[in-house]
């Protein structure tokens, strides 16, 4: 450990810069122009007026006729004064935590049993958990609208979550059972000869251990179903939009792109703390075990 | 160890929760009917009429060139992204390379579209502008895979090179490259079929002229579902099968931690 933290310092002591500015300076390009600029002119867009056409009315200057130019606060203030917005913002995240929370229930005995199967075949059964993963995302939520089509169910919230389930269960039962793979069984040993009965074996020894696991899993569902739109639009009705569908829509069908990019903005700062929420309950998860 | 009866149930029924709904799509891409509600009887016109589909050979098309030429792209930046964040303390350079893919696909989409919108015109949405957007979100996965292979290895290999009077591109070259291809390889793959597989940020930045296959899949589910869509996903999964069995082969450590 110590070596790989010394390394660093020592390469670059060695007037390596040539190397570090041609490792560095081409992705950084790239990105800069490709992600943090285009992010930028979002966050911009969100101040500034629709283009009669869609798209962007000027900054400056005249813009096209019955079009309003320059820097404005109406989006948000659209936003905040139609309580629809915010009612599917929370409702967005409603579906979010109950998706996490069934992820979390499901995802909890695979990676328990990995964990807790011999060492030969763990990688072929966390192999069979990603496995699924190599098919298409919108295919597996096509399989379920033919499931779910006979029984009448499709274009309901129920199938939503279903689907949102269904895409998104790897992605909570790997960093679980990497966490739970990390316990010291003699640690249950002990908790047994001390008289802890099955379900106190799990509730107060395994479930408390596991709870950095299960913190980053949850981000990695939650974050993602935040900015879903395709399965809200296939496997649910017009009442389950979310805040995806609604940026879409912005975007593609009724071509406000500053209301679409102040919504951007929105989910960005939802995102954001959502993840900071998660790594600061991880680590008190760490601090506490 | 501890593996309790209600326990290994509990997990065949969310091991089946996984693969019923695949194996259905699959089993009725052989149905002879137009509606996937009932068996009819085996046949396998729905591929055969996908392959006489022009429209789906072009979409194939797309997707292999952006998917080859994004893979290619991000695996060059993405390699010299991930020595860079294994070597040198930056807080910038992981920042720019990792947001991209911890923020929801959506994000990127929107603004690269209005990015390319603002910048070159709205004729401008065509296949290079979707090759860009895949770079963006690839190098990532890349930078990572890399990382990790750094990682494991022993530094003093390194400074034996450099002791031995090797300048910093020699010790690239002649070092470190040869070290670090099976994760090269490996971020290459991953690259491809997240390339492959992806509908979101190419929903966006596509227009109306580049349909890839996930497109494709996507309008059919909404116009029209008919077999063929369950005939082409059986197609796509086992085209991503077998990359994964050819990543796994070629660096099995590093398909692992992909998570």
């Amino acid at each position: 450990m110590s070596a790989t933290e010394s390394a660093p310092r020592s390469a670059s002591s060695q007037g390596s810069g040539l190397v570090r500015w041609l490792t560095s300076a081409p992705p950084l390009a790239f990105l800069t122009i490709f992600f943090l600029v285009p992010s930028l002119i979002m966050v911009g867009a969100s101040f500034r007026f629709p283009g009669e056409l869609g798209a962007l009315a000027p900054l400056f200057g005249p813009g096209a006729e019955g079009e309003e130019t320059g820097l404005t606060l109406e989006n948000y203030q659209v936003f905040l004064g139609d309580t629809i917005y915010v009612q599917i913002f929370v409702k967005s995240f409603g579906v979010a935590a109950l998706t996490t929370l069934a992820c979390l229930v499901m995802a909890y005995p695979v990676a328990l049993l990995i964990a807790r199967s011999p060492k030969r075949h763990r990688n072929l059964l966390v192999l069979l958990c990603v496995l699924p993963f190599a098919s298409n995302f919108l295919v597996r939520v096509y399989a379920w609208m033919i499931i779910l089509g006979p029984f009448d169910l499709l274009f309901s919230r129920l199938a939503v979550l279903v689907g949102m389930v269904y895409v998104h269960l790897p992605f909570m039962i790997l960093p679980l059972y990497t966490n739970l793979e990390k316990h010291d069984p003699t640690l249950l040993d002990a908790a047994q000869d001390l008289g802890a009965s099955a379900w106190n074996r799990f509730w107060r020894v395994t479930f408390p251990l596991s709870l950095p696991g299960i913190f980053s899993g949850s981000a990695l569902v939650f974050i993602p179903v935040l900015g879903m739109f395709a399965i809200p639009e296939i496997l649910g009705g017009k009442d389950d939009w979310l805040v995806g569908n609604l940026i879409k829509e912005s975007f593609l069908g009724t071509r406000d792109w500053p209301f679409g990019s102040m919504l951007s903005l929105m989910l960005t700062f939802a995102v954001l703390a959502i993840a900071g929420l998660a790594a600061w309950l991880a680590r008190r998860g760490v601090a506490r075990a | 160890m501890r593996r309790s009866p209600l326990l290994v149930a509990s997990a065949i029924a969310v091991y089946l929760f996984l693969y019923v709904p695949l194996a259905v799509v699959v089993v009725f891409s052989f149905n002879d009917s137009k509606l996937s509600a009932e068996w009819v009887g085996f046949t396998t016109s729905w591929y055969a009429k996908l392959v006489r589909n022009d429209e789906m050979l072009k979409a194939a098309t797309n997707s292999l060139v952006i998917a080859v030429v994004a893979a290619a792209a991000a695996t060059v930046l993405g390699t010299m992204a991930g020595i860079a964040m294994h070597r040198y303390k930056s807080r910038l350079l992981p920042f720019m390379v990792l947001t991209p893919i911890a923020m929801p696909e959506i994000l990127l989409g929107v603004s690269l579209l209005i990015f390319f919108i603002t910048t070159f015109g709205e004729e401008s949405l065509s296949l290079l502008t979707v090759i860009v957007a895949h770079t963006t979100f690839c190098i990532g996965f890349v930078a990572i895979i890399v990382r990790a292979r750094l990682a494991g290895m022993d530094e003093s290999i390194f400074e034996a090179a450099r002791d031995l009077g090797a300048t910093p591109w020699q010790t690239f070259r002649l070092v470190t490259l040869p070290l670090i291809t099976p994760g090269v390889i490996a971020g290459a793959l991953m690259a491809f079929t997240l390339s492959i597989d992806d509908f979101v940020i190419t929903f966006f930045t596509a227009g109306a002229g580049v349909p890839t296959l996930p497109l494709t899949i996507y309008t059919m589910v909404k116009v029209a579902v008919t077999p063929e869509v369950n005939a082409l996903s059986t197609l796509l999964m086992l085209l991503t099968l077998t990359l994964i069995v050819v990543a796994g082969k070629i660096a099995p450590d590093a398909i692992g931690g992909k998570g």
